[in-house]
């Protein structure tokens, strides 16, 4: 956060700049966000802040998401940081529910209300279940995810992986459903026994 | 009608597809075959012969039509202006789209207030917009035309450089930029291929059958659409009609597909 706060400060300079009709050939980071306040408007629950960018979003952009060793481990456990387990330490929810907001590529945008249509788009980018066949190719396949982890440490892993995916791999295109405040608790234990329930069709 | 029987045809044609045992090597033939069967069906020489009599007909408090309009190649001259487009233009002293550029010509020629004349920039199935018959109209013209986009004027090159890097932006809840789904060749979304769009190899085709008909919605959607349904599905704020940032985006793309022949309006699924 107070990170965020610096990246605000600076990007009020950059409007300064942008004020003055500076040319600019190369636009820094700071200048295409206060391009972006300027060029885009809130609309419904996406409001304006959206396009400031945290430190993440902000070192992958500037690193085209190769950033160095040393960042990556400092950062990553920041993320980790972040995730709130469940209290009651039972990771696993409703594997029929988690189907549901799996195949759900909704919620989040400008059409919706907030906590409406809450998805977790999985199918977008993973493959999950084998019999259903339309399934996207940018995140690898989870089919039989059980078998890859197993016990209640990957039950705890997958948890904490669907709540901040920035944690275990800082750049990847993966959101983070429960630091974004995409998915509740409940949602990600529901995704989370879809993925690692014996009877879940993911592992059938 | 016509949409809808189209839409009918095309989904039993998908639904062909769909229950054919598809092998690796016959996947790509069938989506060949999916996407000729769409351009066969398609409605967008509807489109572009109701967009030529709104460009010919007079409107506005100066009761006239866009006859005179200057999209870059002088006023009137439609052939090939789309292939040339965004580019600047010193009587605005901006890099304008087609989108923008029409809009211009709108409140010049016509009189029209910008507001009143960007009321509805896009339409519904059941009423498109103006500007998507107009646009259907224009980017016709350039059937053929190699598209050559320039960035020799500094504000053009700064489109593109801002373009650029608003491609490769991460930010939003999700943390998606436009790379995020268009960024890695040969990966796609559920069952849809993603054209890896900063590369020449991804750009040239995709941007060169945009603006298109959508058979799934029977509607002819602008670029300036596809920018912000792009925006909307990385759950960004919405990016303002005709702004610097959408054209810069369309600056970037357009002279990353800069040689192939433009070959719109397209038809997609």
């Amino acid at each position: 956060m107070k990170s965020k706060n610096v990246h605000v400060l600076l990007g009020g300079l950059a409007a300064a700049l942008l004020a003055a009709q500076l040319a600019y050939a190369d636009p820094t980071l700071l200048e295409v966000r206060a391009v972006m306040h300027r060029d885009f408007h809130a609309r419904g629950q996406a409001v304006m802040s959206r396009v400031d960018q945290d430190d993440v979003q902000y070192l992958c952009t500037v690193t085209h998401n190769k950033p160095s060793a040393k960042q990556v481990k400092e950062m990553e456990a920041d993320q980790l940081a972040m995730i709130r387990y469940p209290a009651d330490g039972n990771y696993m929810g409703d594997w029929k529910r988690g189907a549901k907001i799996a195949a759900s590529g909704k919620g989040m945008t400008w059409k919706e209300k907030p906590g409406q249509n809450r998805g977790g788009g999985c199918y977008n980018c993973h493959q999950l279940s084998p019999k259903q066949p339309s399934y996207g190719t940018i995140g690898p396949s989870l089919k039989h995810y059980a078998k890859v982890r197993p016990g209640v440490d990957g039950q705890k892993y997958v948890f904490a992986k669907i709540y901040d995916s920035k944690a275990f791999n800082l750049c990847t295109q993966m959101p983070r459903f429960g630091t974004s405040h995409s998915l509740t608790e409940q949602d990600i234990k529901d995704v989370t026994a879809y993925l690692l329930d014996p009877a879940s069709p993911v592992n059938q | 009608m016509l949409a809808l029987r189209t839409s009918a045809v095309l989904a039993a044609a998908a639904l062909a597809i769909a229950a054919a045992p598809v092998h690796a090597q016959d996947e790509k033939k069938e989506i060949e075959k999916y996407q000729k069967m769409l351009a066969e069906g398609s409605p967008v020489e509807l489109f572009e012969l109701q967009g030529e009599d709104l460009w010919k007909k007079p409107q506005g408090p100066k009761h006239a039509s866009l006859e005179k309009c200057d999209l870059g190649m002088g006023p009137g001259v439609l052939k090939g202006a789309y292939a040339h487009l965004p580019r600047y233009f010193a009587d605005t002293g901006r890099v304008m789209d087609l989108e923008s550029r029409l809009v211009h010509c709108m409140v010049t020629l016509q009189g029209r207030d910008y507001k009143e004349a960007t009321k509805r920039v896009f339409g519904n199935a059941d009423k498109p917009s103006e500007l998507e018959y107009l646009v259907a109209y224009v980017v016709g013209k350039s059937r053929g035309v190699r598209i050559a986009v320039s960035t020799r004027n500094p504000k053009e090159k700064a489109a593109y450089e801002l373009g650029r890097q608003l491609f490769h932006y991460r930010a939003g809840p999700w943390d998606f930029s436009c790379g995020s789904c268009h960024g890695v060749a040969g990966k796609r979304i559920r069952m849809q291929s993603l054209p890896v769009l900063d590369k020449p190899s991804g750009a040239r085709h995709t941007y060169a059958t945009w603006p298109a008909y959508r058979v799934s919605n029977s509607q002819m959607k602008t670029f300036q659409w596809r920018l912000n349904d792009c925006y909307r599905q990385m759950r960004f704020p919405e990016p303002t009609f005709g702004s610097d940032a959408t054209v810069a985006l369309t600056m970037f793309l357009a002279v990353t597909a800069n040689g192939e022949r433009y070959a719109g309006p397209g038809t997609k699924r």
